[in-house]
């Protein structure tokens, strides 16, 4: 008899624990399938409802300086896609650890060793990128979507769900940094990624090919670091006219 | 001369928010009336023009190849450049920490008005920037890089002065419903940065 219930209690234990785990990997009452509908909203919903450049109005810094050409955006877009999944589990792992009164500290140093790694691994295989780079991917310690996102989601949630909210916000923020660089480097200098997909501008109208042989000019404007800012800025335009609920009152 | 020349550079030429972007996150939230805008372009200046010598000082002597020759000649070979961000945004955090107190010690009615903006600027990419700005401009003395830090804090300054007055007075104007607010805060800011570069080239 008693040893009967020495094995219950023994396998409450086991199952005591066995729900912690539970617990501590996924922070939800009951088990959750990995992509469920709310695991998969929250890979979704920043591309578009919840964006962070264009609705949460974060990490706007580094978006607008390198959206010239195609390539140091999707480049810098795959940096912050790392970094941010990264410190979201780290974060998230640590959340119950660390004193609410020193986090913000926490939270810079694990960004900046991330982010550490990440430049000298730039360095290593895409040195031309990383000198195009130049201080942006230090800047991404303090890129607020990084901040932002540890401080309101990693901080409460679980480690699946931090590494899904991480590489989604990453993903919105990649998406609007592609789509500028897309425009400013086609009507810029009329390539992309390096090809030139317009045709080639030779020294004379007959010499030249595609486009540029009826007279097409590039837009130098478009090179110019202040059109970034119009571009999202129209970016912003369409995607509220499209998602009226989006709107501002005033 | 040489210090105006940097001084006037660094707030017109390169403009931390019209010519690098840099801020823009508490730029663009903090900038819907003027007084708040005031007290964080106030608080941007002083940590600026602190953080950046001392990151100058930190660069020179511990991190930068061979800034560790000062302990020994079998240390000329030392680079630690690698681990510039960590201390940077390390002296960076605790300077803002630093300062938060003794504000709040001495000057308890200018801690007032900064209120929340302090703590705020540990993660304004403008102080981080600035330091590896500082870092790539190669300064010869810590006199040059606290003009370039001053300097860049009052460009920051009144660039989020300016457009807060801006915002203040289109709240009258009939702007398109869905470019009210952000975008239209987005295009302005634009247009400004176009206007600032009648600046460049300019030299004292």
């Amino acid at each position: 008899m008693a040893n009967e219930k020495k094995t219950t209690s023994e396998e409450q234990k086991k199952e005591d624990k066995k729900n912690e785990m539970i617990l501590f990997l996924s922070n939800s009452e009951e088990r959750e399938a990995m992509f469920s509908k709310a695991n998969r909203k929250l890979l979704s919903d920043p591309l578009n409802d919840d964006n962070p450049i264009t609705v949460q109005v974060l990490g706007i810094c580094s978006a607008l300086a390198i959206t010239v050409q195609l390539e140091p955006a999707v480049v810098m877009a795959i940096a912050v896609t790392a970094v941010m999944a990264f410190s979201n589990i780290i974060v998230s792992l640590l959340r119950n650890l660390i004193p609410s009164r020193i986090r913000i500290i926490v939270q810079l140093v694990v960004v900046a060793s991330l982010v550490v790694l990440v430049d000298q691994i730039l360095k290593a295989y895409a040195y031309d990128v990383s000198k195009q780079l130049s201080v942006f991917i230090g800047l991404i310690i303090t890129n607020c979507i990084v901040m932002g996102r540890l401080e309101a989601f990693a901080l409460g949630n679980g480690v699946w769900k931090s590494f899904l909210d991480g590489v989604g916000n990453a993903a919105g923020y990649g998406l609007i940094l592609i789509i500028v660089a897309f425009f400013r480097e086609l009507l810029g200098s009329g390539k992309l990624f390096g090809f030139e997909v317009l045709g080639h501008k030779g020294a004379t109208l007959a010499e030249s090919t595609g486009l540029y042989a009826f007279g097409y000019e590039n837009n130098g404007l478009m090179l110019l670091s202040p059109m970034a800012l119009i571009v999202v800025g129209l970016i912003i335009w369409v995607q509220r006219a499209r998602n009226r609920k989006l709107i501002e009152e005033n | 001369m040489e210090f105006v020349n940097l001084f006037v550079r660094s707030i017109f030429i390169e403009n931390m928010i019209f010519a690098y972007f840099l801020g823009m996150c508490s730029y663009l939230a903090v900038s819907k009336t003027v007084k708040t805008a005031v007290g964080l372009g106030a608080a941007v200046i002083f940590v600026l023009s602190i953080t950046v010598p001392i990151n100058y000082l930190l660069d020179n002597y511990l991190l930068k190849p061979g800034a560790l020759e000062w302990l020994g000649a079998e240390y000329a070979n030392v680079d630690l450049s690698f681990l510039s961000f960590i201390m940077f945004i390390a002296v960076i955090a605790s300077m803002v920490q630093l300062v938060e107190m003794i504000v709040e010690k001495f000057a308890p009615a200018l801690y007032g008005a900064l209120g929340i903006f302090l703590p705020l600027i540990a993660v304004n990419c403008a102080i981080l920037g600035g330091s590896l700005f500082m870092q790539q401009k190669d300064f010869g003395a810590i006199t040059e890089a606290l003009t370039y830090g001053f300097g860049s804090g009052i460009g920051w300054f009144l660039a989020i002065i300016a457009i807060a007055a801006i915002r203040e007075k289109i709240t009258y104007s009939n702007v398109p419903q869905p470019l009210k607010g952000l975008g239209i805060t987005f295009i302005i800011t634009g247009l400004m940065a176009i206007g600032f570069m009648s600046f460049m080239g300019i030299k004292i």
